[in-house]
């Protein structure tokens, strides 16, 4: 039940000083925070940090400075000469390096090749939402809504494939019957599996499965894994039509 | 009155009987402690699945078989047993129960088989405990036994513990009049040092079907030149059967259901009137037939794979989808009766259903005649 909803820890104070560098180099964006749902980016009273500017520190009388992160966690030694950009790209280099994980979703996809979500760059053309709030969307409300959506079905598609995640105790995990979750056919539930005595959803069979081929405890039906490996499922079936009820 | 035991609770104290039974693995405690294990899979199955059905044999086809055509050799029976991916005892049983299962299987065979194929991917994780497991059991065989090697096997140590186990991945021997090559074809170009990768990230990179992370399985060069050689004396009509892990032909890449060299393989077998091709890997009842080659998969012990989603061989016959609540359903063992002529039967002996034969002349016919049941309970 107590899902630790952040698996990488991400340095948002970094995240924002090193912004304040890039402002036109990564247009605001700073690494991927690998924080799973939607973590908000709001700092906590933990992550509360001197908010001065990360100045470089000369520390010798040699031809480099030591760069230091304003939480203090990152420092990078790097050439004197090297100014603005340069300096914070050495210092995201050396995050970026420190948080290995940090580009999950990406590798993610990459290993697993899930399905992407809709393209609904289409709703940018024409005429936007009549003059009303609702329907007048930005390119940055699609870019958001498909990575958000994305990082879900990237979550589902981790847990899927690891028996640790699924908590086996048998070494067993989802891929290893469903590799890219073939034959799971979420378009057939609801439906009435004749195993079970009663109409099942996608979700009783999810659970059924862990519990019996993979030996992990009995899912929390609206936990955040449950609602991973949905998104995973459906998602690999895209495309496919609904056809509740079919054996 | 009895005390009530719940379904893990009995699925514990088996599993903890089947282990104490491992212990000391001679034959003759092998085979009670299989029986017992056949005993405790079906026990613990769903209740409409029911005891393995012995494959009755076509013994009077087998010894009336047309030896009009090529060098008319004898005819004989091989059996086969593939895919147990075993893990350490400790942790997974069921497995280790599906390989006692189909060395069981084939060591009730009467007659006994001339030799028994395993067909790689006998370790899940290409640990030395894993594949000393199933050696220890595969030594059970009353029938000698023939090996080749899958990836599973393979990418932890890069082959060291099963070569030392098993010998030389790549070889070739004769039997009965025909010539029967062993190659390894999961040879993936590396995909680890640029990343970085520990062993075991490597190995559970290739362990991952659906993994794109890795490459492709290929034969490669080195072994397509001993190929070459190995059947350079050959006339082109000898009997020839080749033993690979993938199938060497191209089916579907995502799932390395493929071999990267196919054709330059098939070249090479290309001027022989007949070929047949045994291959693991693909978990399932699986037909091909390019030109003069025969292809044919065999069932695993562990699970079954779905099919792939595309570029399925005209040829197969998919078998029904299996029952997820029957722990065994498509999964299984089987035999190959080869014809005086080279060509084959195979009969796939799957565990919860009745046993499926492919036959030569299904195969000669291009699917004309003897066509296997047609399943009712097809893939999604
Ligand atoms: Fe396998
Ligand atoms: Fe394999």
């Amino acid at each position: 039940m107590n899902q630790t909803l952040t698996r990488y820890h991400t340095p948002c104070a970094l995240v924002g000083i090193l912004c304040l560098f890039l402002i036109a180099g990564l247009a605001g964006c700073g690494p991927e925070t690998g924080s799973r749902e939607s973590a908000p980016a709001i700092a906590t009273e933990d992550d509360q940090q001197p908010t001065t500017p990360a100045s470089p520190e000369l520390v010798s009388e040699t031809e480099t400075v030591d760069l230091t992160s304003c939480d203090g966690e990152q420092t990078v030694t790097v050439d004197q000469s090297l100014t603005g950009k340069h300096l914070a790209d050495a210092l995201m280099d050396q995050w970026q390096r420190d948080h290995p994980g940090r580009d999950w979703v990406a590798e993610e996809k990459q290993a697993h090749a899930f399905k992407p979500p809709a393209d609904n760059s289409g709703l940018l053309e024409g005429d936007q939402g009549e003059g009303q709030a609702y329907g007048n969307y930005t390119k940055q409300d699609i870019l958001i809504w498909a990575r958000e959506t994305e990082k879900l079905v990237a979550e589902g598609s981790r847990i899927f494939h690891s028996g640790d995640e699924l908590g086996s105790t048998v070494g067993v995990s989802c891929d290893m019957c469903h590799p890219h979750a073939s034959n799971t056919h979420p378009e057939t539930y609801p439906k009435f599996q004749t195993q079970l005595g009663r109409v099942a959803l996608l979700r009783d069979m999810i659970d059924w499965c862990v519990e019996n081929p993979v030996r992990g405890a009995h899912m929390d039906l609206d936990g955040p894994k449950m609602r991973a490996l949905e998104a995973y499922i459906m998602a690999q079936r895209k495309g496919v039509a609904m056809d509740y009820g079919k054996h | 009155m009895a005390t009530y035991k719940s379904v893990e609770t009995r699925y514990l104290e088996e599993r903890e009987e089947l282990f104490r039974g491992l212990r000391n693995l001679d034959r003759r405690s092998f085979l009670k402690v299989s029986a017992a294990a056949v005993g405790a899979a079906a026990g613990l199955a769903a209740p409409h699945s029911f005891t393995p059905v012995t494959v009755a044999q076509e013994e009077d086809a087998a010894s009336e078989g047309p030896a009009s055509e090529g060098p008319g050799g004898e005819s004989f029976r091989f059996a086969y047993i593939s895919d147990s991916h075993l893990y350490e005892r400790h942790v997974n049983d069921r497995f280790v129960r599906g390989l006692l299962r189909g060395v069981d299987d084939v060591n009730r065979l009467d007659p006994q088989p001339d030799f028994v194929v395993y067909g790689g991917d006998l370790a899940q994780l290409g640990q030395v405990k894993e594949l000393e497991l199933g050696a220890e059991i595969l030594k059970n065989l009353k029938a000698p036994l023939k090996i080749m090697v899958g990836e599973h096997d393979w990418y932890l140590d890069m082959g060291q513990k099963w070569q030392e186990l098993f010998g030389e991945p790549t070889y070739s021997f004769d039997h009965k009049g025909v010539h029967f090559v062993v190659l390894n074809s999961v040879v993936e170009k590396d995909f680890w040092t640029d990343r970085n990768l520990t062993p075991m990230q490597r190995m559970r990179t290739v362990a991952g079907l659906d993994n794109g992370l890795q490459s492709s399985f290929t034969v490669g060069e080195p072994q397509r030149k001993w190929l070459e050689e190995d059947l350079a004396d050959l006339p082109d009509d000898a009997r020839v059967i080749v033993f690979s892990h993938s199938p060497l032909y191209k089916l579907y890449k995502p799932w390395n259901f493929w071999t990267d060299d196919a054709e330059e393989v098939q070249a090479i077998l290309q001027r022989f009137k007949q070929v047949t091709v045994i291959h693991g890997h693909t978990h399932q009842l699986l037909t091909n037939r390019i030109g003069n080659i025969h292809f044919h998969g065999l069932l695993s012990t562990a699970w079954p794979w779905p099919y792939a989603p595309e570029g399925m061989p005209e040829l197969t016959i998919e078998m029904s989808r299996p029952d997820p609540f029957s722990a065994t359903d498509g999964c299984g063992d089987g035999e190959v009766q080869v014809h005086p002529d080279g060509l084959v039967d195979k009969v796939y002996s799957l565990w919860n259903r009745n046993p499926i034969t492919v036959s030569r002349t299904y195969m000669a016919s291009m699917g004309k005649q003897d066509v296997p049941p047609i399943p009712n309970r097809p893939s999604y």
